[in-house]
């Protein structure tokens, strides 16, 4: 089996195979073609914008992805919230030695796969190799760079009194997946994460209605969590209903035997759409039309107080006060 | 899941409720023992939509919350030893100990790993014969059958590198030791489910017949504790304390008996340790003296560290159900789930981890 050395991350010899033999075979493009130390972008029009993230996934390989795919649908996504034209992403990997050439390859390919669905070109990279032990696999990190050719605004801090909470379909389906997939937890699993390009998604929305006013992907952290983010920012607080919140039973179950709550699981596939109650129909509507939105729901409402609350109606009619996730998510003893 | 739906069906669940306020006229304190119970309460909301003369107080339930800093403070001091791998549960791993807790000893590079069963800890250490591995033996008799089989597969393996460090806690004991503290007035307990699967429902008939205190073995569905309120509330008020069991389709009344006859097997009773509430009388278990070479203490030749009182914290109380978080002068404020100084704010079913996360700040 050939694995990375890190004579790979040397910058002689087999970096350059690495790069001709992997890298630019699969992200082929005229503008990774100048090969120079940094890329000449051509001019656009409109607001850039601009997001980076890394992702050090463990597995890289799991049911729905892998930690190629999560690194563009990621970066994608986040230039989309911003009601930005995904345009170009740069890939920086650092390896740990030992990795299989052929993994490298799987996940190189992943990522290239994924940036043409999403229309976005891969323009510069860079490699590191670590020694064994200091790194777990690989890690990637993307930036990604977009154009807001739109008048229009959106944030965490426009939600206002009266907007209405929309979210695209069932939460904690990575988390759960990864958790499942994770150490020697032997379940029975089949719910794959929901890592996915919202690109589409969000351009019909915005196709759609003026009147958005925040898009979020409640990512690490999960709905809670990213929710008391907006009700900080926009000084307002949010009334969730629980019964409408979707919820598949087998993650549901998952969450219930390891004693964890699904709405701080991580989302990769998910965006909290945060609309004027006039338009919200035709919003779920154009959504529900989308793959990625079939499932989609109105979950709350924004209400003036500006204790910055998440308030989740329970089923009964009682009511709680969902706070951001505290640390990290550990199963409970029983 | 379908069955179990029907516990959580809204609407029969909202009628019982309305029964339990019509028929409600006397004051009472109901303690729910489990953690699990505790955050089920919160979660579903059923607290507020109780008739004000139903008082819920949260009880020692918790095993994490129980667990003594002394026995945190020696499993720390372990995990310096470059030749010991601790493997633990996974909520074990925030909580304080003196100046430390077991996450920050591995962010240090200390060998400590979560598990979700013993088993796995025997596993760690057939793969790691040059080290010492110890398991953080806390709980109670939900985790205490697998901590058992933990014991006899090490028997059957012939390992000699595998210990528990004990701290483990029975639950009738405990409600006993509850009942007879003269600051608490309890009149009735919903009893811990998933203990019960194990124990069954016979050990917990003493409260009844001896002190005429009843008590309900429930699920963890809004429709099991709602009936179990309601039925509670039935004795309580018709003067004929009993034990009842609404979750009989998975608690039989007499248990579990091979996990009972597992854990004879290996234990015996002994006084215990409990965070808060010092020591309890016969609400312990410790290896039988033919097991002793899994013990962790006196292989190791160490002993738990005493405890020392956390200045400020009203864990011990609230254990009692004696206060709420809401009466502790740290409770959100220097006590955080992300900064937890108690137990109770450690773990996920900890009192304190539930007021703070479910909005009573």
């Amino acid at each position: 089996m050939d694995v990375i050395t890190l004579a790979h991350g040397s910058g002689g010899k087999l970096t350059h195979q690495l790069i001709d033999g992997i890298f630019q075979q699969y992200f082929d493009n005229e503008i990774l073609g100048q090969k120079n130390d940094s890329a000449l972008l051509p001019e656009v029009n409109g607001k850039i914008a601009v997001t980076t993230d890394s992702f050090v996934i463990n597995p890289i390989f799991f049911n729905g992805g892998d930690i190629g795919k999560i690194s563009v649908c990621g970066t994608v996504n986040d230039l989309a919230m911003s009601g930005a034209k995904p345009l170009y992403l740069t890939v920086g990997f650092i390896i740990e030695e030992g990795l299989a050439i052929e993994d490298l390859r799987k996940i190189v390919k992943s990522i290239a796969k994924t940036a043409k669905e999403a229309g976005v070109k891969i323009v510069t990279g860079d490699t590191k190799v670590v020694e064994q032990g200091n790194a777990d696999k690989i890690y990637i990190n993307t930036t990604g760079i977009g154009v807001v050719t739109r008048d229009i605004y959106i944030g965490g801090e426009m939600a206002e009194p009266g907007d209405k909470v929309i979210i695209n379909g069932t939460l904690g389906d990575h988390g759960a997946s990864i958790m499942a997939q994770r150490g020697d937890l032997d379940f029975d699993f089949s719910t794959e994460s929901d890592c996915c390009l919202l690109n589409n998604l969000i351009e019909d929305i915005l196709n759609t209605s003026n009147n958005v006013k925040v898009l979020r992907d409640p990512t690490r952290g999960g709905l809670a969590t990213t929710l008391n983010e907006i009700a900080s920012q926009s000084q307002v607080a949010i009334e969730l209903e629980e019964e409408q919140i979707p919820i598949k039973a087998e993650v549901r179950s998952l969450c219930e035997i390891l004693g964890v709550d699904p709405l701080y699981l991580a989302n990769e596939g998910k965006v909290i759409v945060i609309v004027s109650e006039e338009d919200v129909e035709k919003v779920l509507e154009v959504m529900r039309k989308n793959p990625m939105g079939e499932d989609a729901q109105i979950i709350g409402t924004i209400v003036d107080s500006n204790d910055s609350n998440v308030y989740l109606k329970t089923g009964l009619g009682g009511t709680r006060i969902l706070n951001m996730l505290a640390g990290e998510l550990l199963p409970r003893i029983c | 899941m379908k069955y179990l739906e029907e516990f959580r069906d809204v609407a029969t669940v909202k009628k019982m409720l309305y029964k339990l306020k019509l028929e409600s006229n006397k004051k009472i304190k109901i303690m729910e023992v489990c953690g699990t119970h505790t955050m089920a309460i919160f979660r579903t909301g059923i607290r507020d939509l109780l008739p004000d003369n139903i008082e819920l107080i949260s009880g020692p339930g918790c095993p994490v919350c129980v667990t003594p800093q002394g026995y945190i403070d020696t499993a720390i001091e372990l995990s310096k030893r470059e030749d010991i791998i601790i493997t633990t549960f996974a909520d074990m791993m925030r909580v304080p100990g003196t100046d430390s807790s077991l996450q920050k000893q591995k962010a240090l590079g200390a060998n400590v790993r979560m598990v979700y069963s013993p088993l796995d800890a025997v596993k760690i250490a057939q793969d790691n014969p040059d080290k010492e591995v110890v398991f953080l033996a806390i709980g109670f008799e939900t985790t205490i059958p697998t901590i058992a089989l933990s014991v006899k597969r090490v028997e059957e393996l012939n390992l000699n590198n595998y210990s528990i460090l004990q701290s483990l806690k029975t639950m009738p004991a405990t409600m006993e030791g509850l009942v007879l503290d003269e600051e608490i007035e309890i009149d009735g307990f919903i009893c811990p489910g998933h203990v019960s699967t194990v124990i069954g429902v016979k050990p917990y008939e003493f409260l009844a017949e001896k002190y005429g205190v009843p008590a309900v073995v429930a699920g963890f569905e809004s429709g099991d504790i709602v009936f179990a309120l309601y039925k509670l509330l039935k004795m309580i008020q018709d003067r004929e304390p009993k034990i009842e069991n609404v979750y009989s389709r998975l608690v039989k009344y007499e248990g579990n008996q091979s996990a009972i006859n597992i854990i004879s097997d290996i234990f015996e009773v002994t006084n215990s340790q409990w965070r808060g509430l010092g020591e309890i009388k016969g609400s312990g278990l410790k290896l039988r003296n033919e097991y002793q070479n899994i013990d962790t203490e006196i292989k190791l030749g160490i002993s738990i560290s005493r405890e020392k009182k956390l200045k400020g914290c009203i864990c011990g109380e609230v254990l009692k159900g004696k206060k709420t978080p809401l009466e502790c002068k740290l409770f959100s404020k220097a006590c955080t789930p992300v900064n937890p100084i108690g137990a109770c704010m450690v773990s996920e079913e900890g009192t304190c981890a539930a007021y703070y996360k479910y909005g009573k700040k």
